[in-house]
């Protein structure tokens, strides 16, 4: 048993050595894609801001026990142990909600994509101002760009949920429709 | 008057007791009244247009409820809150597996408990005089469903079936699990799988419909076996929403099963079904008839129940029926004996919750229904869950084990003065 864990600790001890540093500096590293005030300036990249912990630590457990397999995002989560992942859940957390790309919103389009939220009872889940609640991540001000790829991830069973439910609410909904989702939801403020 | 038809009638009074209340309440108020008419339209309580979409203020009572990816500890399991009829204990078994879902026993005496939203499949283990969770297979797809045979565990995955041979020979380097069966649809609605080894010597798995309602896709909604080696498939059983328990009864050998309703017609209706399989190719009426007796409202124009098997008994709406054994121990009063546990696990899409329990149907010798009761409750406090029951396991002494996937933790019923097992 003893000899198993060491054994262990010397296969993984590049990120057991940067599990030790303080989440804090982890937490830079993943700043530097996610942005550092809660809204990513990267392409397909989630805002992280506003989301709440219980998802936060969902999505870093599976991508370290691969349950979702993306890297760079496997590699980042090697080596934690679940109390890191809480904890590192609720620091993230604690960042402000994404600012909505909202200025030029087109009445149209958002009364569509609103109806069509409400529709598939995306309000349910997601609660009535889109901020998220427990598993249930934030989609208000989220980058369109990656709701979009989230959505089609989830519709073609290529992304995992934690558990089935986005699946089966995509099971009904177009592509056309993932496009005014998105549309509505990166535009909310 | 069964629990049904006394929880239908408390439903309704309650239903009634609701719609009375805005002017009940009006009355009630200090100020002295100016006389307030009856209101005639009732105020819309859905989406327009959508008389499955709930409004804003009751969709808050409506939404998923995901367990926490970690296991409680023993100290904080909801063991002292459950209620059993008297003379039964419970105890907790194994903690510390989290998401823990299906049981199975090996021929010497280990268990295996399953993951679904998780990637694991345990065996526990007694570590100098402490039973602990030990992970024999990680990386799996869902892993949800347990059958073993003659020294082999069979893992149903979402999209596979793998085998771990001579496991309990091995437990400290059980190897990898071989895949020996792989043809299944890859989706993740209804897309895990319960598991178990027929009296023919094959392995029973659903496959479920991949949705809340919808024409399954070919090969989905029905039962299938196959053969240990993988090489025979084929349906037995058709109109499956989704089942995620059986077994067989111990002296007709009959196939019984539990079928999960669909979602968002009603908060009574349709309940989830228990199913009675007496010959191979039946059809259960999936996405066509509901409980055996009306037809879906969107897919059921044209259609009779008529045409399809009935259902032996309803299990409640929403419930979720999953894991289901016949009892067979002897440790247990005489009236327990060939009936039915069925673990509730607890509806979500009902704003009062029901289930979130161990219930028990009781048989008569022609294999009618002749009673349904609750046996095991408490995991349901203040319409949320602080436990929720996913399988359970008869043992060789006649104890009852329970698993629970919201604590992460496996608990066991015992009867009589019989000492507790040692930890």
């Amino acid at each position: 048993m003893i000899v198993r864990g060491i054994a262990a600790a010397l296969i993984f001890l590049p990120a057991w050595a940067g599990a030790a540093e303080p989440l804090e500096s982890r937490l830079a590293v993943c700043l530097a894609c996610h942005g550092e005030k809660g809204q990513s300036p990267v392409a397909e990249t989630p805002s992280l801001g506003g989301q709440p912990s219980f998802y936060l630590t969902v999505q870093m457990l599976m991508f370290r026990d691969r349950l979702r397999v993306v890297e760079p995002m496997n590699a980042m989560m090697k080596g934690f142990s679940d109390g890191d992942l809480q904890l590192m859940g609720e620091l993230i957390a604690k960042l402000p909600p994404p600012q909505a790309t909202g200025a030029s919103a087109d009445p149209g389009r958002m009364e569509t994509g609103r109806t069509l939220a409400e529709r598939n009872r995306c309000n349910f889940c997601h609660q009535g101002n889109y901020s998220g609640e427990r598993n249930v991540p934030r989609l208000a001000g989220q980058r369109e760009d990656y709701l979009v790829k989230a959505m089609r991830a989830f519709k073609d069973n290529s992304r995992r949920g934690y558990d089935a439910s986005m699946a089966d609410v995509l099971y009904e909904v177009s592509d056309e429709q993932i496009l005014d989702l998105a549309y509505f939801l990166s535009r909310l403020r | 008057m069964n629990k049904h038809s006394s929880l239908r009638s408390s439903i309704l009074f309650f239903s009634m007791l609701l719609i009375s209340l805005p002017v009940s309440a009006q009355q009630a108020g200090d100020t002295p009244a100016t006389k307030v008419l009856p209101t005639l339209q009732p105020v819309p309580t859905t989406v327009p247009g959508r008389p499955d979409v709930p409004n804003a203020e009751v969709a808050k009572q409506l939404t998923n409820v995901a367990p926490p990816p970690f296991g409680l500890p023993a100290d904080q399991l909801p063991v002292p809150k459950l209620v059993l009829p008297k003379g039964f204990k419970i105890e907790i078994y194994v903690s510390g597996i989290p998401n823990a879902r299906s049981l199975r026993v090996g021929d010497k005496g280990t268990v295996f408990v399953s993951n679904r939203l998780l990637d694991k499949v345990y065996a526990v283990v007694d570590r100098g005089g402490k039973r602990e969770a030990k992970v024999i297979a990680t990386g799996l797809d869902r892993p949800n469903g347990l059958a073993f045979h003659k020294g082999t565990l069979y893992i149903a995955e979402a999209t596979r079936i793998s085998k771990l041979e001579n496991i309990e020979d091995n437990l400290d380097n059980p190897g990898k699990p071989v895949v020996i069966y792989s043809d299944f649809m890859n989706t993740q609605s209804h897309g895990w799988k319960f598991m178990g080894l027929g009296p023919d010597n094959m392995l029973y798995v659903n496959v479920g419909s991949p949705c809340n309602i919808c024409e399954p896709p070919s090969g989905t909604g029905q039962l299938r076996r196959i053969s240990l080696d993988g090489s025979i498939a084929e349906p037995v059983v058709r109109g499956v929403r989704n089942s995620v328990g059986f077994d067989w009864h111990p002296v007709t050998k009959e196939l019984w099963f539990t079928d999960n309703g669909r979602d968002w017609l009603s908060e009574d209706l349709p309940e989830d079904e228990l199913n009675r399989v007496t010959r191979n190719g039946q059809h259960f009426g999936f996405p066509y008839c509901h409980q055996g007796n009306f037809t879906d409202r969107e897919m059921g124009w044209g259609r009779s129940c008529d045409e399809f098997e009935k259902p032996a008994t309803l299990l409640g709406p929403h419930s979720a029926a999953l894991g289901m054994r016949f009892y067979t121990g002897k440790m247990f009063p005489a009236k327990y004996q060939n009936a039915i546990f069925v673990a509730r696990h607890g509806s979500w899409n009902r704003t009062k919750k029901i289930g979130g329990d161990i219930y028990v149907v009781y048989l008569n010798k022609d294999g009618s229904v002749k009673g349904q009761e609750s046996f095991l409750t408490g995991f349901l406090q203040n319409n949320s869950y602080i436990g929720r029951p996913v399988d359970v396991h008869v043992m060789k002494d006649g104890s009852l084990l329970v698993s629970d996937d919201h604590a992460g933790a496996v608990y066991r019923v015992t009867y009589g003065s019989e000492k507790v097992a040692k930890r």
